[in-house]
Formats: C-alpha cells, sequence, structure tokens
C-alpha cells in the first residue's frame, strides 16, 4: 500500500532535481525560474501528502497558498528578464554587474 | 492494486520529466516537460483525495504559468547554445551533491518512519469531514483563512501591477489623458448650450 513516506520520497527526489537545475543551469534565468517551480511543486506534494495522511484539510489550503505565490513569482520573474533582454541583449545572468552591487 | 500501480507510474513520470527539465538542451523543450511533469503530479494529488489543488495545479500552472514561460521562450531572440557552457563542468559535482542531498532526505523520512519523530498532532479544526474536498476546502477557505486569502489575492494584483510596470513601453504615437489639462479648464472656455432666439446674432 502507498503510504506517507512514499510521497515525501517522490517529494524530495522532485526537491533535489529542482536544486540540480539550478546549479547546472547557472546562466539561463529561464531554466532556474523553471527548476524553481519544479521545488515548489515539491513544497506542494509535501504539504498535500501530509495534510491528507494526518486528515487536516489546511496542508491542502497552504497548498493553494504556495501556489499562488509561485504563479506571481514567475510572472514578475519573467518580466524582469523581458527588461533585462531588452536592456543587454542576452540572458546570461552570471555576469549581472551593472550595480557593481 | 490499481493504486500502487498508478502511483508508481504518475511518480517515475514525474521524476523523469523533472530530469528532462533540467537537461533538455532546447528551453521550450524544458517548458512541454514542465508541463508533462504537472499533470503527473496532479495525478499523484488525484490518488490522495486531493482533487481541488490537483485541478488548480493544472488549470494554474498549465494554463497559464507554463504558457508564459512558452510566450517568454519564443519571444526573446537567445542563442541558448551560449548559455549552456559550463553545464558539462559542472555535472559531475552537482550529481554528487544531488545523491547526498537526496539520501540524506531518504534517511530522515526513514528517521520519521521509526516513530521516534513525533510530529504534531492536528487539532481537528480543519479535520477531514464526509464532504467533498472541493466542498471542504472552500468552508475553510470562506472562514478561517479568510484573510490569508484575500491576501492571497492582493499578491497576485501587485505582481499583476508589478508585470504590468515592468514591461509596459511607453509609446509616442498614443494618444494619452492629460490630466492637468483637463483640471485647468474652465466652464468659460467650454461649451455652452444655447438656445439662440430667432432673428438675433450669435454671440461668439
Amino acid at each position: 500500500m502507498i503510504g506517507i513516506e512514499h510521497y515525501l520520497v517522490v517529494s524530495s527526489i522532485l526537491f533535489v532535481m529542482g536544486v540540480l537545475g539550478i546549479f547546472l543551469n547557472r546562466k539561463n534565468v529561464i531554466v532556474i525560474l523553471m527548476a524553481i517551480e519544479l521545488i515548489l511543486l515539491a513544497v506542494n506534494i509535501n504539504l498535500v501528502a501530509f495534510s491528507a495522511f494526518l486528515g487536516d484539510l489546511t496542508g491542502q489550503v497552504f497548498a493553494m497558498f504556495v501556489l499562488t505565490v509561485a504563479a506571481s513569482e514567475a510572472a514578475i520573474g519573467l518580466a524582469i528578464l523581458v527588461i533585462y533582454f531588452r536592456g543587454r541583449g542576452t540572458i546570461a545572468v552570471d555576469d549581472v554587474n551593472r550595480m557593481k552591487g | 492494486m490499481i493504486q500502487v500501480i498508478s502511483f508508481y507510474l504518475f511518480a517515475s513520470i514525474l521524476i523523469a520529466s523533472a530530469a528532462m527539465v533540467i537537461f533538455a538542451r532546447n528551453p521550450v523543450h524544458s517548458v512541454l516537460w514542465l508541463i508533462v511533469a504537472f499533470f503527473n503530479a496532479a495525478g499523484l494529488m488525484v490518488l490522495i483525495g486531493a482533487e481541488f489543488i490537483a485541478m488548480l495545479l493544472v488549470i494554474v500552472y498549465v494554463g497559464a504559468v507554463a504558457v508564459l514561460f512558452l510566450f517568454v521562450v519564443m519571444m526573446l531572440d537567445i542563442d541558448f547554445a551560449e548559455l549552456r557552457a559550463g553545464f558539462i563542468k559542472n555535472v559531475p559535482l552537482g550529481l554528487l551533491l544531488a545523491v547526498v542531498l537526496v539520501s540524506e532526505l531518504v534517511l530522515g523520512i526513514g528517521a520519521y518512519r521509526a516513530g521516534e519523530v513525533k510530529l504534531g498532532v492536528p487539532d481537528g479544526a480543519a479535520a477531514v469531514t464526509e464532504m467533498p474536498n472541493t466542498e471542504a476546502i472552500g468552508a475553510l477557505l470562506y472562514s478561517k483563512y479568510i484573510f490569508l486569502f484575500e491576501s492571497a489575492g492582493l499578491i497576485l494584483l501587485v505582481a499583476m501591477v508589478g508585470a504590468i510596470v515592468l514591461t509596459h513601453r511607453k509609446s509616442h504615437s498614443a494618444k494619452a489623458q492629460n490630466i492637468t489639462s483637463q483640471n485647468m479648464r474652465r466652464p468659460q472656455d467650454a461649451t455652452r448650450n444655447v438656445n439662440q432666439p430667432v432673428g438675433q446674432g450669435v454671440e461668439l
């Protein structure tokens, strides 16, 4: 039978996939944003699994809030990406040093 | 039995497509694999009875976020081959770190299973009842979590305004409202509606 551990293992593998994606595609900010979406999906699976197996709906409500934040983060991130590309003609993020910060 | 089979099917496709998202050469393919991953995650959530979140995943992620990604990837003229420089060099260390991280996480989950870790016990305020999943979430969302729900809406509004403000370009040919000249306008400059008597001159 499928228990909570199965779901937790799947979500942790998915989380590590997202971290690996950020690590490997350090220049390509689009893939970095997609990897962040994967990480948030792993978080959602975790929340929903605990919610279902502990019999408490709060986890699913919070999964909805995580989804909201993920959607707005993607929108803002892609908007920043578009204006960055307009100014620089590239999206390589490892040489973002114009502000000398 | 069918539950176990579909769990392993969804889980394996989910992980395989997540791997394809980060290893695909072409970001358009990455987005398409991301859509596959979201569909399979929705399947996993349906399996444990969270239908509302599953449908929300399909609608919000596949319908909105993935399409947004597709738009941006296809709209910008980016040399992706150049961005992949150093990818191969990072793979061994990255995989090593990933394996270490996964094994640590799985070890932690094993410790949880061994029973020594005490999780918080649900207080029963949001207990699963006989209601359908969507109805129960709605009852919870519009009562106990109403302020959080409203602030989620506010976050979406701010994101929308922010995205528009960031990407909006002022066009020189477009006509716009000039508020100063509108406010400086006086009644005597304005058009009057005159009931013109017959046989008299027109006042200009």
